[in-house]
């Protein structure tokens, strides 16, 4: 505890590493919206789990068809689950490019990640409405029910993390763009890592273990 | 003010730069401001709650009486519940902490400014709406835990479930966001030397709520949801005829409900912890344990929500398991009951009234906490579920624990956050009448409950022995709200013309007595820095504890080497906030085109919020001279 008493010579002995930034001191080192991110996803892990759970305490509840077991097709579901993972290693790249400045490549990237994304999606909107041709909608029974809302959630989340890439990637257009702003394009990442994190889990439970 | 640089930036509405009247407060983003707000939001549901609570008392005074009728009365004990928990007690903690976390670790605001202001519209809001419905077809009658399946359209046609919904789920977004907003805060912005192990203890108190909110919400949210989605789009998630099971609201209401009680009093425990060693004149006795105890709270508050449903025939091995669980977490409970009186023992004491409220929370947790072990036995809760023993049990934990705290934090920092004093004499007289009413009202309803008077019951029989102690409990009420109304004409009076306060009125410990009453905008006029746990105390009284005294006032003048960033006032929190209501409002009412129209609105709010950016402008208030 050896303090300079000073009063503005040289620096107080803090204990602590923090840093100067331009909205003031900052006591670690982590960008504020970097711990933002972390923390939102702590809590969303709670929202995926429950609606998880959720799903799991209605396994093999419902009264009436049709049952998982009708209408799941894993290898169609395996070819989009593929797709979404690569789109998490063209996050990486497309984060590596804007932290080099390499512009280009992270626009390429950055397209390539909301344009993998978007099959995604496009894959799910078919499996959708191939469910209901089956006569599986929300109303139709408990599977229904926990399967649309749970794997919709998901595909809210994917949808918002489109719109934001294509923002950011728009917004390269618009005002010039540097590595100085990777931290922002590193908490999409995140983001999007997370949610295809949540797809893995959610693969793994509704669709995989159905077929063990 | 002499060098302050403006930060233009393209926006869509013009950036509000308002400091004072109607619309700085509708635009602030301003922590103190939005602090005050939440703090007097809450004691508006809270005299609302409380009026819900005497006309119920009122009608339970004599046996069969019929002042209202079972519906109303339905009505008026869940809106109770609705209120003093999501809209008064939890968001009063809140408003505490959005007014002291910066202050007290040295900040200027809170790290996301306009996060914290569209969190205080959600919930304002979404409390608003749900009240609304007293004048749109009735209120919820469902009592405050929304049990399945009650709420399902067949049970309960009514709009008022949807209320209940929809208005508890947004404000449970807004009170999401702003603990995500608090850790952020809490982590990152503190003073220079601020370690963790210098953290104020109500500062360590609201992180440790803030990561309870993150980790809690989520599943009532998605309980929430569920309902939301069975009622409006005829989904079957507690549809029993379609093979659902109600029982899985209740595991997701209870994960939820259980850390909502410590959500509720660790803020609560915040302050005490703030008020007794200030009123001893003594360090907090053993600060480390202290914080331990909260941490093995929090993560045991995860660990027994099932004791809330005991008698929904889970089996004797779930029963114990969290029987077990539920004895445990008294233990670091009692940890902290010694620790303050650690501290209140040997001190030179000063019976201020905080102090008194303070006293009076320690014993009348303690009570509540007694007769929390006493239903952690399956055995016994068996006997008094749902019962007014319950209803007494929690009284005392939330009325008498969160309640009093708060009560006596108001008399304690409103010389902080007004510059004027509150009249101590009026102060003790308000005391009184409020803690013997409390025990007249609460402690019979023990002993009614033993004898197996059930709650959310609108009147009963003559000649079971429940007279007496429901005529004392009502005859309670009235204590209890003369003290309140002379509470709050007590405020009125100091807020009009108490004497005026200094900035240090009770020769305080922490930060926020270290700037003036009130704190100018930007808080602190140099970046503080401190040495110590109680560095502002250690400065004022070097004698008393052994690290080198620095003034946390002076010290850190190189930290403002940029200036004080004050952040922009913006629009976007309020008009995103208005956006989901009046969404929310066109789902109830089965108005799509309302619905879709709000939500392009808030979609549109999001982006603008982006783009517009944090905005605002730098400033070196040191140049305007010192601030003693």
């Amino acid at each position: 505890m050896s303090a300079h008493a000073a009063d503005n010579a040289a620096p107080v002995q803090t204990g602590n590493r923090g840093v100067l930034t331009a909205h003031g001191w900052r006591s670690t080192r982590l960008p504020d919206v970097k711990l933002l991110m972390w923390v939102f996803l702590a809590s969303d892990c709670m929202f995926f789990g429950s609606l998880i759970g959720t799903y799991l305490a209605y396994h093999n509840r419902s009264l009436v068809g049709p049952f998982p077991i009708d209408v799941l097709d894993i290898p169609l579901t395996t070819v989009s689950s593929f797709v979404l993972l690569m789109s998490s290693f063209l996050m990486v790249l497309a984060l590596h490019a804007l932290r080099i400045n390499d512009i280009p490549k992270f626009r390429l990237w950055t397209a390539g990640v909301a344009l993998f994304g978007s099959i995604f999606l496009g894959f799910q909107v078919y499996e959708f409405t191939h469910f209901v041709h089956a006569g599986l909608t929300v109303h139709q029974n408990l599977f229904g029910t926990t399967f649309f809302i749970l794997t919709g959630t998901h595909g809210i989340h994917v949808t918002v993390g489109v719109l934001w890439l294509l923002a950011f990637l728009i917004q390269s257009y618009v005002r010039p763009i540097n590595s100085k702003d990777a931290v922002y394009l590193e908490i999409a990442g995140l983001y999007w890592h997370f949610v295809d994190i949540v797809w893995i889990v959610i693969f793994t439970v509704v669709y995989l273990v159905e077929f063990v | 003010m002499a060098a302050s640089t403006n930060v233009a930036k393209p926006a869509l509405f013009v950036r509000p730069t308002w400091q004072t009247g109607l619309l700085s407060w509708l635009t602030t983003i301003d922590h103190k401001k939005l602090g005050i707000l939440y703090i007097t939001s809450s004691f508006l549901f809270l005299a609302l709650a409380s009026i819900e609570a005497f006309i119920m008392r009122l009608q339970l005074m004599r046996p069969g009486q019929d002042l209202v009728s079972p519906d109303a009365f339905n009505q008026l004990f869940t809106m109770h519940g609705v209120s003093m928990v999501f809209l008064a007690i939890m968001p009063l903690g809140i408003g505490f902490a959005n007014y002291f976390v910066p202050l007290m670790i040295g900040a200027r605001d809170l790290a996301f400014p306009r996060l914290n202001a569209f969190g205080y519209w959600v919930y304002a809001f979404g409390g608003l709406m749900i009240y609304t419905s007293f004048f749109l077809g009735g209120a919820p009658d469902i009592g405050w835990t929304g049990y399945a399946p009650n709420t399902t359209l067949s049970a309960n046609p009514g709009l008022g479930v949807d209320f209940y919904m929809f208005g508890l789920f947004i404000s449970g977004i807004g009170t999401t966001a702003t603990g995500m907003n608090l850790i952020v805060t809490i982590i990152n912005m503190r003073a220079p030397g601020m370690t963790f192990m210098r953290m104020p203890v109500f500062v360590w108190m609201m992180l440790i709520t803030s990561f309870m909110i993150i980790f809690a919400f989520p599943p009532l949210t998605v309980a929430f949801l569920q309902v939301i989605l069975d009622r409006t789009f005829g989904t079957l998630f507690y549809v029993p005829s379609a093979g659902a099971l109600p029982i899985l609201w209740q595991h997701l209401f209870w994960i939820f409900g259980h850390p909502e009680v410590y959500i509720i009093i660790l803020p609560a425990f915040g302050l005490i912890s703030e008020m007794i060693p200030t009123f001893s004149r003594k360090p907090l006795f053993g600060y480390p344990v202290m914080i331990l105890a909260s941490i093995l709270i929090a993560f045991m508050g995860f660990a027994v929500w099932s004791h809330h449903m005991f008698t929904t025939g889970l089996g004797p091995v779930v029963n114990t398991a969290f029987s077990l669980t539920s004895f445990i977490i008294g233990i670091p409970t009692g940890v902290k009951i010694f620790n303050w009186l650690g501290t209140l023992w040997g001190g030179s004491i000063r019976f201020t009234t905080p102090l008194m409220y303070s006293l009076a929370f320690i014993i009348t947790f303690t009570l509540g906490g007694i007769t929390g072990i006493m239903v952690a036995m399956p055995t016994f809760d068996a006997q008094v579920h749902d019962t007014y023993f319950v209803v007494a049990h929690f009284h005392y934990a939330m009325g008498g624990g969160a309640l009093l705290t708060f009560l006596g934090g108001v008399h304690y920092w409103f010389p902080k956050i007004t510059g004027k004093m509150i009249d101590e004499r009026m102060g003790k007289v308000a005391f009184w009448f409020i803690v013997i009413g409390f025990h007249t009202i609460f402690f019979p309803q023990h002993l009614a409950g033993l004898q197996g008077m059930p709650r959310r019951i609108q009147t009963y029989p003559a000649g079971i022995g429940l007279e007496l102690w429901n005529f004392m409990s009502t005859f309670g009420t009235f204590i209890m709200g003369i003290g309140l109304v002379i509470f709050a004409y007590n405020l009125v009076k100091a807020f009009r013309s108490g004497a005026p306060a200094g900035n240090d009125p009770w020769d305080g410990r922490t930060l926020e007595w270290a700037t003036s009453s009130p704190p100018p905008y930007y808080d602190f006029a140099v970046q503080p820095v401190v040495n110590s746990l109680d560095a502002f105390w250690a400065y004022k009284h070097p004698e008393t504890l052994h690290v080198e005294a620095i003034d946390p006032r002076k010290a850190g003048k190189e930290y403002d080497a940029h200036g004080v960033h004050i952040p922009g006032q913006s629009w976007y929190p309020i008009l995103g906030s208005l956006a989901i209501i009046v969404g929310s409002y066109g789902l109830i009412y089965d108005n799509l085109v309302l619905a879709i129209v709000s939500g392009v609105f808030f979609i549109f709010t999001v982006f603008g919020w982006a783009f517009e950016g944090v905005g605002g402008h730098h400033l070196h208030p040191e140049l305007e001279g010192e601030r003693a």
